[in-house]
């Protein structure tokens, strides 16, 4: 049973790895040549197709770590802390991936690294609320109050984030507009690039969530087996 | 005993404590103090005139936040001291009465502190901060940091890195907070009508609604063994 389950998970990663070859190649070679003036920009714009796939991952596994956590506070159940665990983790490496590929994408395009723009700003903050999630975690050697400390943490943050994101909103829509937004709509061949990039992403995430779920199981039988030593 | 009247006798409990030690008021304002002095030493010469006006909302916030953080460390820590937390914990009342008992407690030092960082900030920074409306600012920004604070201090307060935890998990969960009420101060200072707030205002009430009400679903989990 286990072993099937395994030969699964090693095909699922393996069509994930040529999935995001075929993504990078339609990212990168495929996808049209956008408008844009300046060749840097051109080259530059490419970066969107990971950009947003990559945020799009990165929110949903805060959205299925909330979810999580109000199961695990309604069941006590074990697998569900597990899986918002493995969800923020993998979530805190996306964030991280969004921050450094929009900084990249920034320099060219803005001609700096950072600037407080609304979405920059909400996807920092977020990336914090996952550190500290983490280290909040890290911080609770008491199993179940861990996970129970960790599910009331994952719901406040998460409800945090509209909120945020109404305030962030409104106080940069206080100041001018010092750079153009780039919503230049994109063309069909764009979208299908743009959506392919989008559903492997997903994919992958769903993948990562099976591999670190196992990790984590795996974890509990060896601390298990120990136990059943001493 | 009604469910107020428990609240209130938490207050209540904290507030005689305080009085009688004095240790979290003083720490809280000296720490308001110290931020403000610092802020002006970062600021030196660089900063004067009108360009004060500029600065002076979020270093008063900054100040505020940083002093709150601090009482916030306090309201827990304390109770667990002396075991203290088990003996609220095993009275007869709701839970949540503890969180909107200590929640209180906490808002109430704050704003003491923050009334009397007031004048000081207003000396130190040469501008004048006596305006009713800012009343009304710091009154909604300290409920919405005191509401997610309390529920959040609890927790860290029964981890290992205590102290350290508690800002890290608060400070980007209170950034609405901390944006409404220095955008609200800085319009206050610039003089613009109470209309042009009343965005703000609204986040910071919508803010204080919101978080005590998932502390009201969420407290229980936190405390119970």
């Amino acid at each position: 049973m286990k072993s099937k389950n395994d030969r699964l998970l090693f095909v699922l990663t393996a069509v994930c790895a040529v999935l995001i070859l075929v993504a990078l190649y339609l990212a990168l070679e495929g996808a049209p040549v956008a408008n844009l003036k300046s060749e840097t920009g051109r080259f530059a714009q490419r970066i969107i197709y990971f950009h947003i796939a990559t945020a799009w991952v990165g929110f949903l596994a805060f959205f299925v770590t909330f979810a999580a956590g109000v199961a695990y506070l309604r069941t006590q159940a074990r697998k569900w802390d597990i899986v918002a665990l493995s969800s923020a983790e993998i979530g805190t490496v996306f964030m991280l991936g969004v921050l450094v590929s929009g900084s990249i994408w920034a320099k060219p395009a803005w001609g700096v690294w950072w600037v407080w723009d609304e979405r920059l700003t909400i996807s920092l903050v977020q990336f914090l609320i996952y550190a500290g999630y983490l280290m909040l975690r890290s911080s609770v050697e008491d199993p179940s109050r861990r996970a129970r400390f960790a599910a009331v943490y994952g719901i406040v943050a998460f409800i945090s984030v509209p909120i945020n994101f109404v305030a962030i909103r409104l106080w940069r829509t206080q100041h001018p507009l010092i750079f153009g937004t780039e919503r230049g709509g994109l063309s069909p061949n764009m979208m299908f690039a743009f959506f392919f990039c989008l559903a492997t992403f997903t994919l992958w995430y769903g993948t990562l969530m099976w591999h670190r779920i196992r990790l984590e199981r795996l974890h509990d039988d060896v601390e298990q087996l120990k136990q059943r030593l001493m | 005993m009604s469910y107020l009247r428990k609240v209130l006798a938490i207050v209540w409990k904290d507030l005689v404590a305080e009085l009688r030690t004095k240790e979290m008021f003083s720490a809280m304002f000296v720490f308001a103090v110290l931020v403000v002095v610092i802020f002006n030493f970062a600021f030196d010469l660089r900063v004067s005139g009108e360009r004060v006006r500029q600065v002076a909302p979020g270093a008063l916030w900054v100040a505020f936040a940083f002093a709150g953080v601090l009482g916030l460390n306090r309201a827990f820590v304390l109770e667990q001291d002396r075991g203290c937390l088990e003996g609220l914990l095993l009275a007869p009342v709701d839970h949540t009465a503890i969180y909107f008992g200590k929640m209180l407690s906490t808002f109430i030092f704050m704003l003491v502190v923050e009334a009397l960082t007031l004048p000081v900030f207003t000396a130190f920074f040469g501008i004048n901060l006596f305006d009713l409306r800012l009343v009304l600012v710091v009154f909604l920004g300290t409920l919405g940091f005191a509401g997610v604070g309390t529920v959040l201090s609890a927790m860290t307060a029964q981890t290992r890195a205590r102290e350290v935890l508690l800002p890290i998990l608060l400070l980007p969960v209170a950034t609405p907070v901390l944006i409404a009420a220095v955008k609200a101060t800085a319009g206050i200072l610039d003089g613009l009508p109470m209309s042009d707030l009343r965005l703000w205002l609204e986040l910071l009430l919508a803010f204080d609604v919101i978080f005590p009400a998932v502390a009201f679903m969420t407290f229980d989990y936190v405390v119970k063994e």
